[in-house]
């Protein structure tokens, strides 16, 4: 079922993904003016999650390197803009923001080249070192457990009936939906192609001509630096920066954040960011209603976490976006293409008939082997998906 | 000079628990090729659970020995149940699950215990030896942690060197396929390598937790334990014991020299420095990678 | 002593086997024949159990066997040399001759290590070795003296020539037949050398496409010239 031509999305791309974040800020401004103003802290924490998480989504689904340590990737965005609102602090707030991405992004290409010899369990683990340990480091050089604060975002100049907390959300929303814009555009281009190459298969890519390494470095220092934008924005958020904001327990929900939702996909992130976001807070109204004993409310997050990391990754692996792809994929024969997340969960709906007269090949080979279908076009639609 | 001595027996004596933890994952790894993240978690929970035995029979053995037991039990089931499901998938899977357990594992004994600290005895007498009129900083305790951690390495040496069930662990690990068209139930295999690292654990923890118990008293040892476990390479449990007893020697002398703030940092930066020069671990043999 | 009725099994959507039908008897040597990919490896591990059978029946000495794990197949005496042999290069060739007795306990019921050395000369010269530093040929002897240490009825084995010097094949088709005659072994044979593998055997299945398409004694098979141009390239 073609829809006529003018009702289509334009198939630029920049042009389309400014639409739908022209059209995602519309929805959100609609949203923001109808709520309390305790409610715009909560969106804006939602953001600067969804900023964090899109990029370790992009990191994990499109590329295939897992990393625990976003969490300390955030921490260097936020120090680095405490440190910059405490000693400089006539300098904007979006020079500050943009020197943490910038920061952090080094730190992402140092990680990244480290990171680019290590596969599987080696890399989890040293991205798991990062995450208990820079904490610990923050603690040793930047005044201990108290951290660094951060000054009370005012209303801004041109906006002087704006309340603080509304001009947070909107602020962090905007850089939000610049992010998902620019890695929507990055994950279509040449380099998300590559990136997607790498991951299905590092000696074919590099048999193709793709400098594999390279590539995945660069997917490190994206992915870090919007950890550092969302960092920063975390500092300004909780006025301060303090080694207990990027615990081990923030890396690990951002990477379950990214799970649930969907691996590799920009609007699963979306999901997952809500879901951790106000999971604490479903917590927390429980427990009051029953009446729990502090023992329980106060490690009842964290339950929930574990078990929607452990229920998702054994009954729905692809997350939410990746099984409302798969609902979608039903009525559209001509687009039979892999999701990230199954390609990087290995749950493709066939497996690959075996080469030669060997075992079956493992599952994780994409496969365009589906009753009438005609391979797709390099010019499909989604942000996920792996190179025809 | 004597201030080197007591850094070195201190050293050891966590080296001898940090080598325990990463026997352990090596344990695992070796088995299914998976790295448990939940580990440490695991752990904890045996040491609870000798804590709670403890406190009613007022016996500490007793305690010791339900730890080992509920590690033995808890690792067979948390394999037949759980790990089962993402054995085939790939690594991702298999990380992500026992992420989630080790923090369920942990709420759940917030939720139990409470995250306050509560105090945990030593096996012995935690006072150190007396020579002379200066006393070391080993003691009885300490021998016991060195002493049990080598006993248990000789001991899973011997077992699976010479013996057939140890014959059938290795060769359902290294080729499990193979293994099953000459009769080893490979699934059982499985089990018991769970079994018997969560058995290791369950000793590493309640060598580590003396003297204050609490959810998060394991965390750090983890970390330093998977430093050991990859630091020797995940295939080699001498890599692991020697690993371990390195860590626990390094991790003491820059705590001793110079501050206790710095060792997660001085860990961590052992770990990328080795994986940058051998991105396997250093007890691995290079295999050329099957294109 | 082995039927196979109307198997079938698939890999995803690919049809591999589709519906083959074999009786195997007791004390023959059988040879399975037919191009790439015509399945001959797949009957073989999906009579083991490695593969799911789709559809169909397998019975061995009488017994039902399509629904066991591969660890029971093995223990009602059947034994599977694998593609590529299997043997397991970190352990030690005693090691592995060792692995395949496991599952039978007790001295008199294995073949015991001593026989097999006399068996493969070169394995005893090399006990205390890792496999992975033995050579094509004495990793095949490896792998079949590893099946025989268990003392089973029946041996499939899979492509035993491949990569190996035409002598080297030539002496293990001979202790193939030599073990038959001692032992009333059951042998099922799937070779991609279908010259060298008629001249040892009885009787020849043809495989094409998942499908039985001859099924008769060797003698038969080498002199119907169709057929052999057809199937089996000469």
């Amino acid at each position: 079922m073609r829809l006529p031509s003018w009702l289509r999305l334009p198939q630029q791309t920049l042009l389309r993904h400014a639409l739908f974040a022209v059209a995602g800020g519309i929805l959100f401004y609609n949203l923001s003016i109808n709520t309390s103003d305790f409610q715009q802290i909560r969106f804006a924490q939602v953001a600067y999650t969804l900023i964090a998480v899109a990029g370790l989504t992009v990191l994990v689904g499109l590329n295939g390197q897992l990393s625990l340590g976003h969490g300390a990737l955030m921490a260097f965005g936020g120090y680095t803009v405490a440190l910059l609102q405490k000693d400089r602090p006539t300098w904007p707030l979006w020079l500050d923001l943009l020197l943490a991405v910038l920061v952090t992004a080094v730190v992402g290409a140092v990680t990244g080249t480290a990171a680019a010899r290590l596969r599987g369990p080696y890399l989890a683990g040293a991205t798991l070192a990062l995450a208990v340990g820079v904490p610990g480091l923050a603690r040793q050089y930047f005044e201990g457990d108290t951290g660094i604060s951060v000054p009370l975002v005012g209303s801004p100049s041109f906006l002087p009936s704006l309340v603080g907390e509304r001009w947070m959300a909107w602020f962090s929303w905007a850089a939000a939906l610049l992010t998902l814009v620019l890695l929507a555009n990055l994950a279509r281009s040449r380099l998300g192609r590559e990136w997607q190459a790498a991951r299905d298969d590092e000696i074919a890519a590099a048999l193709a001509g793709i400098w594999v390494a390279r590539v995945q470095v660069i997917a490190f220092v994206v992915s870090a630096g919007a950890a550092g934008l969302a960092g920063g924005l975390l500092a300004v958020v909780s006025v301060g920066a303090k080694p207990a904001s990027f615990s081990l327990l923030l890396s690990v929900g951002l990477l379950a954040a990214a799970i649930i939702g969907g691996l590799g996909s920009l609007i699963g992130a979306l999901w997952g960011s809500i879901i951790i976001v106000y999971l604490p807070v479903w917590a927390d109204d429980l427990s009051r209603n029953f009446e729990l004993p502090a023992k329980v409310s106060d490690n009842l997050p964290l339950m929930m976490y574990g078990a929607a990391l452990i229920i998702v990754m054994l009954l729905a692996p692809i997350g939410i976006q990746g099984t409302l792809y798969r609902v979608v994929r039903l009525f559209r024969r001509d687009r039979v293409r892999i999701s990230a997340a199954e390609a990087v969960t290995g749950s493709a709906p066939e497996p690959a008939p075996p080469t030669g007269s060997g075992p079956p090949a493992a599952p994780a080979a994409p496969s365009t082997h589906a009753p009438a279908a005609v391979p797709a076009t390099p010019s499909g639609e989604s942000a996920e998906g792996t190179a025809p | 000079m004597s201030h080197f001595i007591d850094l070195t027996l201190g050293g050891l004596t966590i080296g001898a628990a940090i080598a325990a933890i990463a026997l352990s994952l090596v344990l695992i790894w070796r088995a299914t090729r998976i790295l448990n993240f939940a580990q440490g978690g695991m752990a904890l929970a045996c040491a609870y659970i000798a804590y709670s035995v403890t406190n009613h029979s007022g016996s500490y053995w007793l305690g010791f020995a339900a730890a080992i037991g509920a590690g033995l039990v808890g690792g067979a089931l948390i394999e037949r149940s759980l790990i089962r499901l993402v054995e085939n998938k790939p690594p991702l899977n298999a990380v992500i699950v026992t992420l989630g357990l080790l923090v369920i594992i942990q709420a759940g004994l917030g939720m139990i215990y409470s995250v306050d600290q509560h105090p945990f005895v030593f096996a012995f007498d935690f006072h150190g030896y007396k020579v002379g009129h200066t006393s070391l900083q080993f003691s009885p305790a300490s021998l016991f942690a060195v002493l049990s951690v080598l006993a248990v390495a000789v001991g899973l040496f011997v077992v699976f060197k010479y013996t057939a069930v140890g014959l059938r662990m290795r060769s359902a690990a290294f080729a499990p396929e193979v293994s099953r068209l000459l009769g080893v139930r490979t699934n059982r295999m499985l089990t018991l390598g769970w079994a018997l690292s969560s058995a290791v654990g369950a000793l590493a923890a309640m060598l580590a937790t003396p003297p204050l118990i609490s959810p998060n008293a394991l965390d750090n040892l983890f970390v330093f334990g998977f430093t050991a476990a990859v630091v020797g390479g995940l295939d080699s449990a001498v890599g692991a014991v020697v690993g371990g007893v390195v860590i626990g020697l390094v991790l003491n002398y820059v705590s001793g020299y110079g501050t206790p703030n710095l060792s997660t940092g001085t860990a961590l930066g052992i770990l990328i420095v080795v994986l940058l020069v051998r991105p396997n671990g250093l007890f691995t043999r290079a295999t050329a990678r099957r294109v | 002593m082995l039927e196979v009725s109307g198997l079938s099994s698939r890999y995803g959507a690919v049809r591999a086997l589709d519906g083959v039908d074999l009786n195997i008897p007791e004390g023959s040597l059988t040879a399975v024949l037919g191009a790439n990919g015509a399945g001959k490896t797949t009957l073989l591990r999906t009579i083991t159990g490695l593969v799911r059978c789709a559809a169909g029946s397998i019975r061995f000495r009488g017994k039902e066997i399509s629904r066991l794990p591969v660890e029971e197949v093995v223990r009602t005496g059947l034994a599977h040399v694998p593609e590529g042999r299997g043997v397991i290069a970190e352990l030690t060739v005693e090691e592995n001759l060792r692995l395949g007795a496991l599952w039978r306990r007790g001295r008199d019921r294995t073949a015991g290590l001593k026989d097999m050395y006399e068996l493969f000369p070169p394995l005893a010269e090399r006990r205390h070795k890792p496999a992975e530093t033995l050579s094509g040929g004495e990793r095949q002897m490896l792998a079949i003296g590893r099946a025989l240490m268990a003392r089973p009825t029946c041996l499939l084995l899979d492509e035993p020539s491949l990569g190996l010097a035409p002598k080297i094949v030539a002496q293990l088709m001979g202790m193939l037949r030599e073990q038959r005659d001692r032992t009333g072994l059951t042998v099922l044979l799937v070779e991609q050398n279908a010259r060298s593998a008629l001249s040892v055997a009885d009787r020849g299945v043809v495989l094409n496409l998942g499908r039985v398409v001859a099924d008769a004694d060797a003698g038969s098979l080498s002199q119907d010239t169709t057929l052999r141009h057809a199937y089996l390239g000469f």
